[in-house]
């Protein structure tokens, strides 16, 4: 079985018990402190808009040769532990000053279950991807989680300035689990194309999935 | 039926007056709920009865617009232009002209739905026979409420689609109506650009071939500029030309935030003071006459407006056309005009022809260039003796009579002499090497030792090098550190200030960002030493509208900056080249455009066009037409951009080169109208600012939607230079574009 049914129940019972991610914010160079622009607590945001322009919230000022530097939170949580010590101080670069625990969302989560269960199948180069076309077939016929597919067997073709590539299923045989990429969509190198998994581990996935959702509300709600 | 068709029109009047006037304005809401009530239940009460309840109520209906057109503000004069029940141009080509073919598109399936384009007709009655002229019509279609119009907002290929039929109109020697019916235009970057397009379209109506006039209703700014440099420009009773809509006025006086609407007693007051409305724009000559309307503004069902536009229509054309033949005829018409005043004839009394001879377009032209020279000229101050004017205009015409013997009769003669020489010694040499050759090679078989090769000694390599001390930027005497904004990006160190401005020039080693520095580094470092002289300083920028609180602002910018006006015209070289350069500076106001800028930039064209000297634009940074200028700001577009046609026409080199922030009115006409314009790296040059895209088209811009890489990518500047080598880029291109004969094509 390609994970332990141990180790996920672990990862659950963990995520249950802190469904937090916490996140360091350390010092980007050497300089004083001079001042902290939150308190433990306070809720921060991490850059937003589309093209992430509007910058995070202010957490602390860093000074070095009089050059005033406002570090900024890089994702959304509640600032957690400020370092009060450090304030007025000489820090050195790399040094932690404020933790931000960031509540993990139903998505984040589910993202993390299937990056630990599944065996991601990563893109090579960047290119665009298209099924193979007998696996496209079968899938639409019958679906994603249903379609096994042989050592071997071409799952993908890897397509760049007109020059075609397959993209060949390597190990045991598995089944065809998720799907990450779109139809003409450019694909960076090393990110992720499917997601498979053994036959019997299926339903299995399935009910975790479905017990994140029930658990966790979903962001947009 | 006919009852129930008087009841519906009472009722849109009294729709359209609340939609002036406000929704409860002297019981007119009252009025609106007796006129539904009987539209419910007209048959229950008897036609004749309804008659005379309707007789009774449209009497107080008359009575109340009556009092409405009394006291109109300007700011309802805007409500009225932009009323949906007002007439639009596919009103005008219906009622207007006598048939019409719609160019480019129709309805939704166009190019752009904003911009109508039509070839029509128009009729005159004299005596018991009409005259059919040919016309072409290009306007701004607002619509009666549909989306996809963009409420008359052309997308830069609106414009284009403008531009083009302008063509074919010179190509067949008709005339154009202009119809302006925008709120602006849509300002968006994609090619062709709005504001490039713009440009380009004045820079062709400069010197169009045929009889232009233009019709505003509706005139915001560069959008109406953009089809509105005509030989005569009318202009509607209740319309109104702005250089901004009093809300975006009100929003940067106020300096309200993104999302808020300013209060309304802001923008009635900036409706007033921007001095927007028809008898303004005529007590200022930026329009040549109104065409009456009703009081309360004319609507789409008002035929006898579409008579009396009509009339104008055929008038102005007239009087464009015969200004061209001889004076005498024009004269006479003009005086005829006048007594027809009150009521236009529904006959004329003669037919002009409206296709213009060879000498007849020359004429046009010059009466052309000449009005838009003396637009604004009025408000221009000038502090000078009448002494130091009469020195500087003596001046002025010894340097045009030296300039002209020097360039034109000599420089041709030479010209001449020089082509004839290069002929004849180059059929010389045909018939020579016939002879030599055979020797030749004799020779150089038997010889062991090589002829030297001539070598080019280039001076001018060594005259761009050569640059005294360097002029250090004061910023660099700061003691500190500060951070690039690339830095997450690319991570660049922080940098120590007195190296950034200093050794650096004010560009991040590391990735190339450059950081924004004072106009003084640029005269001090790009031009050979001492080689500045800079004229027409006595030009100041004045408050020629009276906005209120203005002045003040005014005394300000030239406490800061130390100077009369955002632009600094002068005189320099570059590696020896001798050129003429304007320079609009951001510490004044911004490096706005208003009257005194409009007027130094033209007569600095002017010098380098008598001198024959390349002309370099160099903006520093300009935040656009300055709104406390109003439509004197705007016609600025008109002004200066027919005085850089004329200097390119001549044989000019002329330049652009943006530095930090260029955007909206000049950029969209005689900046933007240069066939080679150049960015320093880190510029911005666009339109209109990240806000107002986002007001106007509802969707989000990328912060680096206005950047020179985007600006490059689209074609609209030709290239992205590094400050630390502007010099030697300027040194070139000066010699690449300029050629052999760089002074004069």
């Amino acid at each position: 079985m390609a994970f332990d049914h141990q180790e996920i129940n672990k990862l659950l019972q963990q995520l249950r018990a802190n469904p937090y991610r916490y996140h360091v914010v350390t010092t980007p160079h050497t300089g004083y402190l001079r001042a902290f622009l939150v308190k433990e607590g306070d809720k921060v945001i991490g850059p937003r808009g589309k093209w992430l322009e509007k910058p995070g919230t202010k957490l602390f000022v860093l000074e070095r040769e009089r050059n005033e530097k406002i570090i900024r939170a890089p994702l959304e949580g509640e600032v957690y532990k400020i370092y009060q010590n450090l304030l007025g101080k000489f820090v050195e670069a790399y040094q932690p000053v404020v933790e931000i625990r960031h509540a993990l969302t139903q998505e984040e989560i589910i993202a993390e279950i299937l990056q630990r269960t599944l065996h991601i199948v990563r893109a090579p180069e960047k290119a665009r991807y298209f099924l193979a076309p007998q696996l496209a077939q079968r899938l639409e016929k019958k679906g994603l989680g249903q379609v096994l597919i042989q050592p071997g067997e071409e799952m993908l073709i890897m397509s760049f300035m007109k020059r075609e590539t397959p993209v060949i299923h390597q190990g045991k045989p598995m089944v065809v689990f998720r799907i990450f990429f779109s139809r003409q969509q450019m694909v960076e190198q090393g990110a992720p194309l499917l997601g498979l998994c053994l036959p019997e581990e299926v339903p299995y996935i399935e009910k975790l999935i479905s017990r994140v959702k029930e658990e966790w509300p979903s962001q947009s709600a | 039926m006919e009852i129930f068709r008087y009841l519906t029109d009472l009722i849109n009047r009294v729709h359209y007056l609340q939609d002036i006037k406000g929704q409860d304005w002297r019981g007119a809401q009252y009025l609106l709920e007796e006129l539904l009530k009987l539209k419910e239940r007209p048959y229950e009460i008897g036609e004749k009865k309804l008659e005379e309840i309707l007789k009774g109520l449209a009497s107080r209906l008359e009575l109340l617009e009556e009092r409405a057109a009394q006291e109109l503000t300007p700011y309802e004069i805007v409500k009225i232009t932009r009323n949906p029940q007002r007439f639009t141009l596919l009103d005008i080509l219906d009622n207007v002209y006598d048939s019409y073919t719609e160019l480019g598109g129709e309805g939704e399936i166009n190019i752009d739905p904003a911009v109508v384009c039509a070839r029509a007709m128009i009729s005159r009655r004299v005596g018991n026979k009409v005259y059919m002229h040919q016309v072409i019509v290009i306007g701004h279609e607002k619509g009666h409420g549909e989306e996809y119009r963009t409420g008359g907002s052309a997308k830069p290929w609106g414009n284009e689609k403008a531009l083009r039929y302008m063509r074919v109109a010179e190509t067949e020697g008709i005339p154009i109506h202009f119809y302006v019916f925008t709120p602006g235009a849509y300002p968006i970057e994609d090619y062709p650009g709005a504001a490039q397009q713009i440009a380009r379209n004045l820079y062709f109506m400069a010197k169009l071939k045929v009889p232009t006039v233009a019709f505003i209703s509706e005139g915001g700014s560069g959008g109406a500029e953009a089809i509105a440099l005509a030989d005569m420009r009318l202009m509607a009773s209740r319309g109104y030309y702005s250089v901004i809509s009093p809300e975006g006025a009100a929003a940067i006086e106020g300096k309200v935030k993104e999302g808020q609407r300013p209060p309304r007693e802001l923008i009635e007051f900036c409706a007033r003071q921007l001095r927007i409305t028809a008898e303004d724009n005529l007590r200022f000559g930026t329009i040549d006459r109104i065409v009456p309307e009703p009081p309360l503004g004319a609507r789409r069902n008002d035929y006898q407006f579409f008579k009396r536009l009509r009339y104008e229509m055929i008038r102005a054309t007239d009087e464009v056309v015969l200004r061209t033949k001889s004076l005498r005829a024009f004269r006479s018409y003009a005086l005829r005009r006048q007594k027809e005043e009150a009521s236009p004839p529904e006959e004329f009394d003669l037919y002009i022809r409206w296709d213009l001879s060879e000498i007849e377009i020359e004429k046009l032209l010059e009466i052309r260039s000449k009005k838009y020279r003396a637009l604004s000229s009025w408000a221009v101050q000038e502090k000078k003796s009448s002494l130091k004017s009469y020195l500087e205009k003596t001046h002025d015409l010894g340097s045009r009579v030296y300039h002209d013997v020097r360039y034109g009769v000599l420089k041709q003669g030479q010209k001449m002499i020089q082509r004839f020489m290069e002929e004849l010694s180059g059929e010389g040499a045909v018939i020579l090497k016939q002879v030599t050759e055979p020797l030749k090679v004799a020779y150089d078989l038997l010889a062991v030792k090589r002829r030297p090769r001539v070598r080019i000694v280039s001076s001018e390599e060594q005259a761009i090098e050569e640059m005294g001390e360097l002029y250090v930027s004061p910023l660099a005497l700061e003691d500190r550190t500060v951070t690039c904004p690339n830095a997450e990006k690319y991570g660049c160190p922080d940098l120590w200030v007195p190296d950034l401005y200093g050794e650096f020039c004010g560009v991040c080693p590391n990735c190339g960002y450059h950081f924004p520095l004072e106009y003084e580094w640029y005269l001090r470092n790009i031009f050979d030493a001492g080689s500045v002289k800079e004229f027409n300083q006595d030009i100041a920028s004045g408050n020629p509208l009276g906005f209120e609180g203005y002045e003040k602002r005014l005394a300000q910018a030239r406490r800061r900056s130390g100077r009369d006006s955002g632009i600094i015209t002068f005189q320099a070289r570059i590696g020896g080249i001798a050129l003429v350069a304007a320079m609009l500076i951001a510490d004044f106001r911004q490096g706005t455009v208003g009257v005194a800028e409009g007027e130094k930039f033209i007569r600095a064209c002017d010098r380098a066009r008598v001198m024959k000297r390349p002309f370099l634009a160099f903006i520093h940074t300009t935040g656009g037409i300055r709104i406390h200028e109003g439509t004197l700001g705007v016609v600025q577009m008109p002004r200066c951009t027919m005085a850089v046609r004329e200097y390119i026409d001549a044989g000019g080199l002329y330049l652009v080169v943006y530095d930090n922030n260029s955007y909206a009115g000049p950029v969209a006409s005689f900046l933007g109208c240069s066939p080679y314009q150049f960015a320093i790296r880190s510029t911005r040059i666009g339109f209109a600012g990240p806000r107002v895209i986002r007001e106007t088209t509802g969707e989000d811009i990328p912060p680096d939607y206005h950047s020179a890489e985007n600006a490059l990518r689209r074609g609209h500047i030709q290239g992205i230079w590094d400050r630390r080598e502007l010099r030697k880029k300027l040194y070139q291109a000066l010699l690449t574009m300029g050629g052999k004969n760089l002074y004069y094509r």
